[in-house]
């Protein structure tokens, strides 16, 4: 039997916003508690507590942040620090970042000041999607709170100058990647850019930076206050800690919440999600962890444990834990194929594979689901998605490519069956009904 | 990747007004001296929110002011898709399409757009919509949702169906008040009816209590 979090153990205590998001209300909760005193301890306790917590960054490829942060030079040179909190929360499925914006904000402003501390960072840019217009107002707020009660700013109570700067984006999911996020802060297309050099070497204006996810920023503080060795209790080995999950799709209760690392899927949506729409034997497919990663089908979700190796066993990813739950009423294919419009609409345009193959990808799943194609275009397809991925300057090729080559897998079959249906005249799919509940 | 160009009728001018100067002063001051060019997506932002849309004379006046060739801002308007480069109605709709909430119902909502607005992109008869279908607006554990766009800000507006939508849409029409958020007995995005997060010595203030940090100790020797 798996040990389920424990309300006394979550770090976004405001998740729900039960609560205000103001700064006494915050503090009441816990935030902003002892921060002097880790700033006290200095730069490498900092770090070192983070590495021995076994943070794994949160915005879906799962660095070491702690490692991260040990990766800016040791001495400041004539070019500033900055630290750059990916806010651009984009990938489908993925709503975790949100709430804690506008239910936890101090959580936040607290992570950036401690890790900014760590990295010798003066200013820190918070970047937000530009859709989120209630959070950015939410994050202003509290921010302005920080400034007014001197938790930050040129002169404040930690004795480290300091300065959070909100700013947001106009609609481009690229902008989550890191590179392209920093162009578009410097006031540019989201295009990414080549690396090395990598932004801890030259990032915003050309000086060192690190990115990291609102999550990983937002949970320092309650690391270094309960202990490094208190977050690694959580789940297993290499996966530790807790992590917010966003469970969307064909469940019954559909939600954020906080839980353990490397909880078994089903448990998670059981337990939270309500279960899912018509009963668990009603699953076709779950994708894990947002849309980039490939869909599971049931027998592998039946007993899968959500964190990063366990899925990666399957060939499928934790990403960013946004659990999208598909029943056997879904139109699989169709599904995937709406996934891949959306790469295609996302795409930045700077590498042909991505750029090309994206739209070749799509049309092709279109027509797949409509059953007017041929058998070896499955093969076809597949090939040009190994094609995409891994030819690109980003991951988006890869992200494209991941969910298409998961779906053919998993559902060739399906594929296939379509194909034949269309052939004979047959109706290409037919919805299985939901199952009364 | 999204073609986008700038709407082929345009105005003569453009100048911001004093609300307009007041955010963009804001604005600015966030940037370091010699890189204001941070602020063209905001600028853009606010020049769209005082007409309702990005105009090319707009897009020329915030190039000049941040010292930019046109052609950068122009790419940066083009690029980012939530800056309209055509005037819209009075509350632009945009429905999120993307997979969660497609699995949700979306479809259902895009098809009360067709019927009740018109065609994507355009602005209704009446001047008083435009509705465009968007990619995934992270709000996936509320879908189906919309965010609405009009004089009362930017909203999101969730946990949707084709009847809570079409009777949103009849009080827009009639200029009502509309409520914003979850269209659920929900909060946010909180598990309905759930025990979490309802023990009450998480609030009671205990965690307000001075402490000593773990791990403090200076190593032996």
């Amino acid at each position: 039997m798996v040990e389920l979090l424990q309300d006394k153990d979550r770090i976004f205590t405001n998740l729900f916003g039960h609560h205000s998001p103001g700064l006494e209300s915050a503090q009441q909760r816990g935030a902003w508690n002892g921060t002097k005193d880790m700033l006290d301890m200095g730069r490498d306790w900092i770090i070192d507590q983070m590495k021995a917590s076994g943070l794994r960054g949160r915005g879906g490829a799962g660095f070491p942040t702690g490692l991260k942060w040990s990766f800016m030079p040791k001495e400041v040179g004539a070019r500033p620090h900055y630290l750059v909190v990916n806010a651009d929360e984009s990938e489908p499925g993925t709503c975790k970042d949100r709430e804690i914006m506008r239910h936890d904000p101090h959580l936040l402003i607290e992570g950036c000041l401690i890790a900014s501390f760590a990295m010798q960072a003066h200013a820190c840019y918070i970047y937000l999607r530009g859709e989120y217009v209630t959070e950015r107002l939410a994050m202003e707020k509290a921010v302005k709170e920080a400034y007014e009660a001197k938790l930050i700013g040129e002169k404040n109570v930690h004795g480290w100058p300091f300065h959070v700067y909100i700013h947001h984006g106009a609609g481009a999911y690229i902008c989550g990647e890191e590179t392209a996020l920093l162009e578009s802060l410097e006031g540019k297309k989201g295009q990414p850019r080549l690396k090395p050099p990598f932004p801890a070497n030259a990032g915003l204006y050309g000086c060192p930076t690190t990115v990291n996810n609102v999550e990983s920023i937002a949970v320092a503080g309650t690391i270094l206050r309960r202990g490094a060795d208190w977050f690694s209790s959580f789940g297993r080995e290499r996966n530790v800690g807790t992590k917010i999950f966003s469970i969307s799709g064909h469940v019954n209760n559909p939600c954020n919440v906080e839980e353990v690392m490397s909880i078994p899927m089903r448990t998670l949506i059981e337990t939270h999600a309500g279960g899912v729409r018509g009963g668990w034997d009603n699953v076709k497919a779950v994708i894990p962890g947002g849309s980039s990663v490939s869909l599971l089908p049931k027998d592998i979700c039946d007993d899968v444990l959500m964190d990063f190796d366990a899925l990666s066993a399957h060939k499928s990813g934790l990403g960013t834990a946004a659990v999208i739950v598909m029943d056997k009423s879904t139109d699989v294919v169709t599904a995937i194929a709406r996934i891949s419009y959306f790469y295609r609409h996302e795409s930045c345009g700077q590498c042909t594979p991505c750029r090309e193959g994206t739209g070749w990808m799509w049309r092709v799943l279109t027509r797949m689901a409509a059953g007017e194609s041929t058998i070896e275009e499955i093969d076809m397809l597949l090939e040009v998605a190994g094609q995409v991925e891994g030819h690109t300057i980003c991951a988006l090729g890869d992200a494209a490519a991941w969910p298409v080559q998961g779906l053919i897998r998993h559902f060739r079959s399906e594929i296939e069956e379509r194909i034949n249906n269309y052939r004979e005249g047959k109706p290409v799919f037919v919805s299985q009904a939901v199952a009364a509940e | 990747m999204s073609v986008r160009r700038l709407a082929k009728e345009q105005p003569e001018s453009f100048a911001f007004n004093k609300k307009s100067e007041d955010e963009i002063k804001f604005w600015l001051g966030k940037y370091p001296d010699d890189k204001k060019a941070s602020a063209v997506i905001p600028m853009l932002w606010i020049a769209q929110k005082q007409e309702g849309w990005v105009s090319e004379p707009a897009i020329r006046d915030i190039a000049d002011r941040l010292s930019m060739p046109y052609i950068r801002v122009f790419e940066v308007a083009t690029f980012y898709t939530m800056f309209n480069l055509a005037p819209v109605g009075e509350n632009l709709v945009q429905v999120c399409g993307t997979t969660p909430c497609m699995l949700r119902g979306s479809e259902d909502l895009m098809s009360v757009c067709k019927k009740r607005i018109g065609k994507q992109h355009e602005v209704s008869e009446d001047g008083k919509f435009t509705w465009v279908e968007v990619e995934c607006m992270g709000a996936c554990a509320n879908a189906p949702m919309i965010q609405l766009a009009n004089k009362d800000g930017d909203h999101y507006i969730e946990d949707l169906d084709a009847e809570k939508f079409e009777k949103l849409l009849d009080d827009l029409a009639a200029g009502k008040k509309v409520e914003y958020g979850p269209q659920s007995e929900r909060n946010a995005s909180e598990p309905h009816g759930t025990k979490v997060l309802s023990d009450p010595s998480l609030y009671d203030g205990s965690r307000a209590k001075k402490i000593k940090l773990p791990n403090t100790e200076k190593a032996e020797g």
